[in-house]
């Protein structure tokens, strides 16, 4: 029988206290100082320490009566769903598939790792001059534009390519399709290959082995990319400002809005919802997983 | 199954190479636009290939002050990377064992990624504006001249800024850590304890080494993150701007190629930085033994 080592290791705990402290200061006190200021008066100059239940009564203002059809609120949500459940798609289906070819096709080590950097190097690059970079191909004169009408498949420019739901749609899947492809190629990595080949040598067939084989072995990926990409997509200001030009509503830029006019109590209000439903969403999803394990 | 020259390989590599192009393609076309002659627009074609809109940007024409926000986002950046490393280190090598408080500090981590980020500049930013009332106060109370003449707010890049970035920056460099040490080799540390050496060799010689191509890829995260990031940041820098602050200003206002003149500056820069972070780990991995 094997004897088990045993490892000396100095207990090293105190090291983790300067990492813990800047997650108190700079994590769990604004965390915390928001859902206590959430219940705080305002006024145009000053924030009022109070209790006040003000704030979300404000926010849900109408919305359980539909007097006047959906409420503000709901109306943001709807359209912040919207965004996160078409961004999720998109970027599970081609993250899935890059991660697919990356894992099972590509066998040489060296060129596997150069594929993925090539799928990694602008995640460390600037998110706005990646949205920015977007208009000389889509705008009104854009590549995409010209192309098409001298192409002759259309006589006026298509309108709807920048500045609309579209190009915000494009925009996060450029921008957070990496987050499915890292987990999803993690757990593809950890899949015994002769699991595969003895489904091939049953009879399976290549999507039979996808399908009954890859995705349940895949699920914990599938889910942490999944709430990446949802927890990002809904507390999005940037890419919706930008990509919609300034048009298009989303829960986050109702908070950074408040934000820049001062109206903090109130901002900190739609946070703390935005908090509990992206909370709720997690939850739901990690029923299904333990993150510890997957690293 | 799964063999080059199938009609599986052949639909994955297509997608596979639509995808790279779908992410290089558009930041291409604005380094080939920021080559645009003088009298050249937002769009293609190109009028004439020059220098010009480089010029521009590096007399600032037009625009506010660039070259001061880009001296700040890189020493913000430095510093940054300069604390991820060295507390994602010190916390990783403490992870290692079970201590009290190690699963909620871990689920913290993993908390502060996935929070949205306009929620935690939001929180960031009451703190520190909570602050400045605590101080003004203190200064009324006790009529501290100093306070009442020349405090404006505490909020500023190295109070509250470079916090808000760490706590973005801090848990991608813990879970690199992580991925480290879950594959560690232990035996080699009990080896070198046998040979006589103590924790502190044992820690330099022995898992630094090791560790050390992870510990760049740790760096590599903590400056390019803090160079370009922009959500967290968005309400706690004070009264001065980072690079990405300015730049997101400029999309509205700016209908020259100048912007992307800049861009490819400032992408220069990070392709600039991933190449010697990447060519660092290359060379730390494949050094030879002696």
């Amino acid at each position: 029988m094997k004897e088990k080592i045993h490892i000396f290791q100095p207990k090293l705990s105190w090291l983790a206290i300067p990492f813990a402290l800047i997650f108190i200061a700079y994590f769990i006190v604004p965390l915390t100082l928001t859902l206590i200021v959430s219940f705080w008066d305002y006024t145009e100059y000053s924030i009022i320490p109070d209790f006040i239940v003000g704030n979300y009564i404000y926010i849900f203002d109408g919305c359980f009566t539909f007097e006047n059809g959906l409420c503000l609120t709901f109306k943001t949500y709807i359209s912040t769903f919207f965004f996160c459940f078409f961004t999720w798609l998109i970027t599970l289906l081609l993250g899935f598939c890059v991660a697919y070819f990356l894992a099972f096709y590509v066998n040489s080590l060296p060129l596997q790792i150069t594929l993925f950097l090539i799928c990694t190097i602008p995640f460390w690059t600037s998110n706005v001059i990646r949205m920015v970079s977007w208009i000389p191909l889509l705008g009104r004169n854009g590549l995409v534009n010209d192309t098409l009408i001298t192409l002759g498949l259309i006589q006026e420019p298509i309108e709807w390519l920048l500045y609309s739901s579209f190009s915000v749609i494009l925009a996060l899947v450029h921008l957070y399709t990496l987050f499915m492809i890292v987990p999803i190629f993690n757990s593809m990595l950890r899949i015994d290959k002769e699991v595969i080949e003895a489904a091939y040598d049953s009879g399976a067939n290549q999507f039979q082995i996808i399908k009954n084989v890859i995705i349940p072995l895949c699920k914990p990926g599938i889910i942490i990319g999944s709430i990446f990409v949802i927890t990002v997509v809904m507390g999005d200001f940037l890419t919706i400002g930008i990509m919609g030009g300034q048009q298009l509503a989303s829960i986050g830029k109702i908070i950074n809005t408040e934000m820049n006019y001062l109206q903090l109590p109130g901002a900190a209000a739609n946070s703390v919802i935005l908090l509990f439903i992206t909370i709720f969403i997690i939850i739901v999803m990690t029923k299904f997983i333990d993150i510890r394990k997957e690293l | 199954m799964h063999k080059k020259g199938s009609l599986g390989f052949f639909i994955f590599l297509i997608i596979f190479s639509f995808f790279v192009v779908f992410l290089y393609g558009p930041i291409l076309s604005i380094i080939l636009l920021s080559f645009q002659g003088p009298s050249g627009g937002l769009t293609f074609p190109l009028n004439g290939f020059s220098l010009y809109w480089f010029g521009e940007l590096w007399k600032g024409s037009g625009l506010v002050d660039i070259g001061a926000s880009f001296r700040r986002s890189i020493m913000l950046g430095i510093f940054v990377m300069i604390l991820t490393v060295v507390l994602s280190v010190s916390a990783g090598l403490a992870f290692r064992k079970k201590f009290i408080g190690s699963d909620l500090l871990f689920y913290t981590t993993i908390a502060s990624l996935i929070v949205p980020s306009i929620v935690l500049s939001l929180g960031v930013a009451l703190e520190f504006r909570l602050i400045d009332s605590i101080i003004i106060t203190i200064g009324e109370m006790f009529e501290i001249q100093t306070i009442l003449e020349n405090f404006q707010t505490s909020l500023g890049m190295y109070t509250s800024g470079f916090g808000a970035q760490l706590t973005w920056t801090l848990p991608f460099g813990l879970l690199i850590m992580f991925a480290i040490f879950n594959r560690f080799d232990k035996s080699l540390e009990e080896a070198a304890r046998d040979l006589g050496a103590n924790p502190n060799q044992t820690f330099w010689y022995v898992v630094f080494p090791i560790i050390a191509p992870s510990i760049v890829g740790i760096a590599l995260f903590g400056f390019t993150l803090s160079y370009d990031e922009l959500a967290r940041s968005s309400q706690v820098m004070g009264a001065t701007n980072t690079l990405p602050l300015d730049l997101r200003g400029l999309t509205t206002t700016v209908t020259t190629p100048i912007i992307y003149a800049l861009g490819t500056v400032t992408t220069s820069i990070s392709f600039l930085v991933i190449g010697i972070s990447l060519s660092f780990v290359y060379l730390l991995r494949h050094r030879k033994i002696k």
